[in-house]
């Protein structure tokens, strides 16, 4: 498996949440400052890389039928062990966090790519694309909290950039999540028929 | 562009017949039609009113050639919807909010709204009821606090009197306490009589004070045949009827008429629910169009938690325009309507 081809993969062409439009629920909810995106971003990269390579080991001999519950089990478990870690050594996040993250058991990025990857492929390979998917999500995060948290509140990881009575509040509420990652998706796509139309 | 007037043979698919009707002449007349309105804001509020106009204006028109000079597109502010947006955007914001707020609300409309769904005609919802949407949850407090028109009229005449803040009548008009709001309809009632309604010597966003103003620019565009009568009857009727028969306070009439002549009624039913790309096509279409808006209207005035329902009921319906036009499809000529078969 070449390492530099799912990089670019999980980064740009097969990016979880510009491309394939994964793990909405998280992306819109906590994305309004960068150490939540932060949190959040690694967090799935390390659930995604030992779930991967679980799954990936285990492939052989899990049923096709009861596939899935397996995987809601593994998954189940690394969210339990990161989710009483963050508690543990860094409660701030894990509060504000809140219930995000025992959602990533359900997060669609990483059911995806046990259906998709890890159930088909190596346990190698399996790892590193767990990583590149993980690192895919967490760079569209905080560039989606730098965005809003910049702009919308105009603060940067808790310091103030902006003075007060200018941000434009709209973009830390919800819609303004939707604006965002709207506006990173048509941009996204935008460079990607452009890149295409350079080939 | 194709260069068509050095063409020696025009090779088009039809129609072959063309009108002598150009986007930049409908705007001409759009922007006519709202002078008297503009020139009763600064009657009313004072010069600011036309500089936050023109501050408005230059940044949607700016914003718009920016966007398409970086995305290296055909120029389009030639064709005046720009303009259009700009003065329709600072005519629903207060006359007191800082330039830069409203160059915020400009960029939204134009680079957000308008243009990156493609510019001109395919935008889906109205981009200067969008600024304002946008403006309302970003800075509520400058948002909605009103001028006193009499202070306004102090700055014309040179006096240095601070800006004095009044309610809407809008404001008065709200509230789920029956003795509660039935006082401070009296007061709104004794504050204002219905002439002052009408002619616009009242608290409110720049341009939708006056009545009158906006009646004038509407019957205007009507006569020019820019916009049809179906959409803003509709809408002014329904919010008429739904207000006389359930007032929440004083007399039917009463109730009526300080509903529909409060507020941006009157701006939002001729100039922001007409607008071509964010209405539907059809004249029975438009009757729907206007009667929905209508009826959102006076949802949110009388059970949401704004004051005004005029701007997301038109946003709202924008929504709705694909389906009202699919189902008002009028039926080509020569097709017989089956007998029972599905419409």
């Amino acid at each position: 498996m070449n390492f530099g081809k799912q990089l670019k993969e999980g980064l740009i062409t097969q990016n979880p949440v510009l491309v394939q439009v994964l793990g909405m629920c998280s992306t819109m909810a906590i994305t309004t400052s960068i150490m939540n995106g932060l949190g959040m971003g690694v967090s799935v990269l390390i659930i995604l890389t030992a779930s991967n390579v679980v799954i990936s080991a285990i492939r052989k001999i899990v049923p096709d039928k009861i596939r899935i519950a397996m995987f809601i089990v593994v998954i189940a478990g690394f969210v339990t062990c990161v989710d009483l870690l963050l508690q543990a050594f860094v409660p701030a996040i894990a509060e504000s966090l809140g219930v995000f993250i025992p959602l990533i058991v359900v997060n669609c990025i990483i059911l995806g790519r046990a259906e998709s990857f890890s159930y088909k492929n190596g346990v190698g390979a399996s790892f590193v694309d767990g990583i590149c998917q993980g690192l895919g999500y967490t760079a569209v995060l905080l560039v989606m909290c730098f965005i809003r948290e910049l702009l919308g509140a105009g603060t940067l990881a808790g310091f103030r950039i902006i003075p007060e009575q200018f941000p434009v509040g709209i973009l830390t509420l919800p819609v303004g999540g939707f604006l965002v990652l709207g506006c990173l998706i048509a941009a996204m796509q935008w460079a990607l028929s452009k890149s295409k139309e350079g080939k | 562009m194709t260069d068509y007037k050095n063409l020696k043979l025009i090779a088009t698919s039809s129609p072959h017949i063309r009108g002598s009707e150009t986007t930049q002449g409908i705007m001409k007349d759009v922007i006519i039609a709202m002078l008297p309105a503009l020139a009763y804001a600064c009657f009313n509020f004072g010069l600011r009113a036309l500089t936050l106009t023109l501050v408005s204006v230059a940044g949607c028109v700016f914003f718009e050639w920016l966007y398409r000079k970086l995305m290296k597109k055909p120029q389009s502010i030639q064709d005046l919807s720009s303009v259009v947006t700009g003065m329709l955007l600072a005519f629903v914001s207060p006359v007191q909010i800082p330039y830069w707020m409203i160059l915020i609300g400009d960029a939204f409309a134009i680079i957000i709204v308008k243009q990156l769904f493609g510019g001109i005609g395919k935008n889906f919802v109205n981009p200067a009821l969008a600024g304002r949407a946008v403006l309302l949850a970003s800075y509520a407090g400058s948002m909605t606090s009103w001028v006193d028109p009499a202070a306004g009229k102090a700055a014309l005449f040179g006096s240095n009197v601070d800006v004095v803040t009044a309610a809407t009548p809008l404001s008065y008009m709200k509230g789920t306490d029956p003795a509660a709001l039935a006082e401070s309809f009296g007061n709104l009632t004794s504050t204002y009589g219905v002439k002052e309604m009408f002619l616009g010597q009242i608290g409110g966003s720049l341009g939708e004070v006056s009545a009158l103003m906006l009646i004038i620019g509407g019957v205007y565009l009507i006569w020019r045949k820019v916009i049809n009568w179906q959409t803003p009857v509709a809408y002014i009727g329904t919010v008429a009827v739904l207000t006389f028969l359930f007032p929440k306070a004083g007399s039917s009439l009463d109730w009526m008429l300080y509903s529909i002549f409060g507020g941006g009624l009157m701006l939002g039913a001729f100039f922001m629910a007409t607008d071509y790309a964010t209405s539907p096509v059809t004249k029975k279409g438009q009757l729907i169009f206007g009667v929905g808006c209508g009826l959102f209207t006076v949802l949110i005035r009388y059970f949401g938690s704004y004051n005004e329902g005029v701007c997301y009921s038109i946003m709202v319906m924008n929504l709705f325009v694909p389906f009202i036009d699919k189902y008002t499809k009028p039926v080509r000529f020569g097709v017989v309507k089956k007998e029972g078969a599905a419409k």
